[in-house]
């Protein structure tokens, strides 16, 4: 009975382990940003260039940091449900709009509507790279303190702003942000 | 026809093998060029991930080639330059993952699965070995009288 018991448990034991490596996503890059403080930026603003968007306007509150792109079709598909997120005030969103071309970009926020604050322009890149990003769309929770909370890579759906965005916002805002 | 249609098969050919990143840094020192170089392979393109800088055409491995072209002219220390990509992009970014309590397991475990899946076997293979000697299937005195006289009795009938 032992001598089946032993290669039965370790297939077993194989089986487990592929269960919870094959289900999860291997582009999938964790940010070694999350705990730390966001970079300091200073960019000038999609629809007005004369203004900026800058770390300090993070400080305060509990704020959503959404990179995105005309480019990005995943973009689009998130576009809706940051649209509600926003009118439904809970938190402000920012967004940085990456390597894209200025006046297409604002006519895709006419076309599909504007949930941000304001977006910050980054054409070459640059907060980008210091952010880490890799693939678009990418939204960061960022704290009141201006520390990076949360980062999500993807599209974020209903289902990743419930199970996963929302309770760390939650827990950020019940502990005063 | 024909002809026309070879040459440019084999010119789009001789094209394909060219290097295809998209502006290639070059430098005035040398050594700085093999630093660079070393770097570039040794980094990891974030998009294209089975790809290193030096190979991926990404557009996002280009802003990082330019960033280890800066930081190399302006004086940055290797270290300096991977410290700098780490901090950003995370451990992912190099090839050869780092050597602390995390990654232990990945350096080692194939060690350890390689040689103890060896020690099974041996230990396996000298435990049946040593069965077929002295485990109870072992020829009692009667199995060896009655297969003597079995072979006796065969011997007979042929001769017979």
């Amino acid at each position: 009975m032992i001598r089946y018991l032993v290669p039965l448990t370790l297939f077993l034991a194989i089986v487990a382990f592929l269960a919870v490596g094959l289900n999860r996503d291997p582009t999938v890059v964790p940010s070694p940003l999350v705990g730390k403080p966001a970079p300091e930026f200073c960019m000038p603003r999609l629809k007005d260039p004369g203004d900026t968007v800058s770390r300090s306007d993070l400080l305060g509150s509990v704020s959503l940091l959404n990179v995105w792109a005309t480019w990005c079709v995943s973009c689009r598909t998130e576009h809706p449900l940051l649209l509600e997120l926003a009118s439904d005030g809970q938190l402000p969103i920012y967004g940085i709009n990456y390597k894209d071309d200025r006046d297409e970009a604002i006519r895709w926020l006419q076309q599909l509507g504007d949930p941000y604050i304001a977006s910050a322009y980054d054409p070459a890149g640059r907060l980008g790279f210091e952010l880490g990003v890799y693939g678009l769309p990418e939204t960061f929770v960022v704290d009141s303190q201006g520390v990076i909370a949360y980062k999500h890579i993807g599209p974020v759906d209903a289902e990743a702003w419930q199970k996963k965005i929302l309770p760390v916002v939650q827990a950020l805002q019940k502990g005063g942000g | 026809m024909r002809i026309l249609r070879s040459v440019i098969l084999g010119a789009s050919l001789i094209v394909s093998f060219a290097p295809c990143s998209a502006a290639q840094f070059t430098f005035n020192d040398a050594a700085q060029q093999k630093r660079y170089q070393a770097l570039i392979n040794e980094l990891r393109c974030l998009v294209c991930q089975n790809q290193s800088l030096a190979d991926s055409n990404a557009d996002l491995a280009q802003d990082m080639r330019q960033q280890v072209y800066d930081m190399i002219t302006t004086g940055s220390t290797d270290r300096e330059i991977i410290d700098f990509m780490v901090a950003r992009f995370g451990d992912f970014v190099l090839y050869r993952p780092p050597l602390h309590p995390k990654t232990l397991l990945l350096w080692i475990g194939p060690f350890v699965l390689g040689i103890g899946s060896v020690c099974l076997m041996i230990a396996v293979v000298r435990k049946r070995g040593r069965a077929t000697i002295d485990s109870e299937n072992a020829l009692t005195d009667t199995d060896r009288r009655r297969a003597a006289e079995f072979l006796h009795q065969t011997a007979h009938d042929k001769d017979a």
